[in-house]
């Protein structure tokens, strides 16, 4: 069984992801990383899956693709929702609040 | 290969036993849910103004099962509580059903005072009260997760329509952005609190709670599982608002249309903490020695820094924003003594989470009210408010002392069952948070009692004292939390029907 490398493949993608989230400013990219973030949770959920020999793992991992599509198009919406009012999808932009 | 030669080798399917009274409330409201839906795309126009009583009554529909479920369920088919759904995976017991009372009589609340700001201010208002009602049927549902996946469900059937209604004033650059910095944070943090699941899953081969809990005793000092329980955790601070995880509240509850910033300031934040407590109570309980050091920090920091920077607000929003990340700093709190006291820490935060949700829904219910004359959301604008609304001002008075936690309103009651948790294992942690928790509440005390002198002894700013006109649906939302306020510190209500002793089988 190949464990090891299917986990360090999932934490070098969860890595890149995070570190898109965190250095992107255009927020269709920012989505993007995210996705990169999910799909690692993916790798790791079907390999222990396989590795445990249960279903539960990859069950998991269906209903996080699912999920996923929801959130992208919520995610989407909104994107467009921001370029419609402002002609610009710079997250970095988006300061009128000040937490 | 070997997961799909057992797919392949099972006995042929037999289907399982479905509890269907255990599992009618969540059904209630999905099927409600829908018939609100078609109603509204048949009638158009014509059914919008009843949109708001119609999602209010599916509500009430969905509390007839959760009372008879309460009232001891084998009067109508012999089953009693805890009554366990899909191998374990869904729970229904007194701590559920508490809860599930609690998110649908707050989500009622909050179409009440959404009813006259909607239709007033030519949002899509039918659609809004659908997705509340989803957000609640996610609500309803985390109550009962007992599973990793199902948990995560619930909290993104939690969470986005929560993110779509933040942005709901389409045109307002406030809004958009309020959506937007709450739909990034938002998704971020559930991805990183799927990493976190993954590891769990990882180590036990098991999605269940009841199964991962006993199974992590042998891994209480591996890397692996403590990395994925912090990573879990965190995504679940980030729903409840705990610092270092707060930022995007402020600027979403500011601009959010302000009935929603009362749903995610009480019902989504409790979502949260249900979460936080089935995953840290039912899955963690091997891991205490590492999560109650975290658990001591994060309350410490979140109750802190969310009242030093609440004394400073200017906007009534954003101070009782702040002051909400405080409370659930103070709700956060008791979790740094799990491992001691399991029981106590349950029900001292189910306690303060009912109370919490009476005192700050009832206090945006005043806010939102007032606001309809004011035309802002600044302090000051409140000035004189005990001469064009001595009633409203007498609420909102009564609000900000349970929320000060000053005796015999609820918050006072909340607070003392915080403190008893803490000092009950009699451990030096223990006893210096709760130190660090009553200085909070003194510090608290000076930014509630300043609304309160704003409005009781200042004058109006623009001098006008003619009476204000308050909606009937408004005053059926103050009337109703300020009732639960007072009656749940003078008549020690709730500490009846919070006191569960269901913990110490950890569920089957």
């Amino acid at each position: 069984m190949f464990l090891n490398q299917f986990l360090l493949l999932a934490a070098a993608l969860f890595c890149i992801g995070v570190y898109g989230v965190l250095a992107r400013r255009n927020g269709v990219l920012v989505l993007m990383s995210i996705e990169l973030i999910l799909n690692s949770v993916n790798i790791n959920l079907v390999a222990f899956g396989a590795y445990h020999g249960d279903v539960s793992g990859q069950v998991f991992a269906l209903f996080i693709i699912g999920v996923a599509a929801a959130e992208v198009g919520v995610g989407l919406a909104i994107v467009l929702l921001i370029y419609r009012n402002r002609r610009s999808i710079d997250v970095a932009e988006a300061n009128l609040l000040k937490g | 290969m070997s997961v799909l030669a057992q797919v392949v080798s099972q006995p042929e399917f037999v289907r399982p036993h479905i509890d269907w009274h255990a599992f009618a409330p969540e059904l209630i409201l999905l099927g409600w849910g829908a018939l609100v839906t078609i109603v509204d795309i048949v009638g158009l126009e014509r059914t919008r103004r009843f949109m708001p009583g119609l999602t209010g009554i599916g509500f009430l529909l969905a509390m007839v099962p959760v009372l008879t479920l309460w009232a001891q369920g084998d009067a109508f088919d012999g089953a009693t509580l805890p009554r366990v759904l899909f191998d374990g995976a869904y729970v229904v017991d007194h701590y559920a059903l508490v809860l599930k009372g609690l998110f649908l009589i707050s989500g009622y609340v909050v179409v009440l005072l959404s009813t006259n700001y909607m239709a007033e201010g030519d949002y899509h208002d039918s659609e809004y009260y659908q997705l509340i009602a989803a957000s609640v049927l996610g609500m309803l549902v985390m109550t009962s997760a007992r599973d990793l996946v199902s948990i995560f469900i619930a909290l993104e059937l939690v969470s986005i329509p929560a993110y779509l209604m933040a942005a709901w004033r389409k045109r307002d650059l406030a809004s958009n952005e309020a959506g937007l910095k709450y739909m990034l944070m938002g998704v971020f943090a559930s991805g990183i609190m799927l990493y976190g699941m993954s590891m769990l899953y990882g180590a036990v081969g098991d999605t269940r709670l009841s199964a991962i809990g006993p199974a992590l005793a042998e891994f209480s000092s591996s890397p692996f599982v403590v990395i994925g329980a912090l990573f879990t955790i965190f995504g679940f601070a980030f729903k409840v608002s705990a610092v270092p995880f707060h930022t995007w509240a402020p600027d979403t509850y500011e601009g959010a249309p302000t009935p929603l910033t009362a749903f995610l300031a009480v019902s989504s934040k409790a979502a949260g903490f249900v979460g936080l407590i089935s995953i840290i109570l039912f899955g963690l309980p091997e891991l205490s020695e590492v999560v109650q050091p975290l658990m001591w920090i994060l309350a410490a920091a979140t109750m802190t820094i969310g009242n030093l920077i609440a004394l400073r607000q200017e906007n009534i929003v954003r101070m009782l924003a702040y002051s909400g990340i405080a409370q659930a700093g103070y709700m956060l709190a008791p979790l740094a003594v799990y491992g001691d006291v399991p029981d106590s820490v349950q029900s001292s935060i189910v306690t303060y989470l009912l109370i919490y949700a009476a005192m700050n829904l009832g206090a945006f219910a005043v806010v939102i009210t007032a606001a309809r004359r004011t035309r802002s959301g600044d302090i000051s604008s409140f000035g004189g408010m005990l001469n064009w609304a001595p009633g409203l001002t007498a609420a909102m008075v009564a609000f900000l002392f349970s929320l000060t936690g000053i005796p015999p309103l609820g918050g006072w009651w909340a607070k003392f069952q915080i403190f008893n948790a803490l000092i009950e294992p009699g451990t030096a942690a223990g006893y210096a948070l709760a130190i660090v928790a009553a200085v909070n509440s003194v510090i608290a005390a000076f930014y509630y009692l300043n609304v309160a002198k704003q409005m009781c002894f200042l004058p109006a700013p623009d001098g006008d004292n003619s009476p204000i006109k308050i909606p009937a649906p408004l005053n059926s939302a103050i009337a109703l939390t300020l009732v639960f306020t007072l009656i749940s510190g003078l008549a020690l209500l709730v500490p009846d029907i919070t006191n569960f002793t269901e913990l110490a089988g950890s569920a089957p």
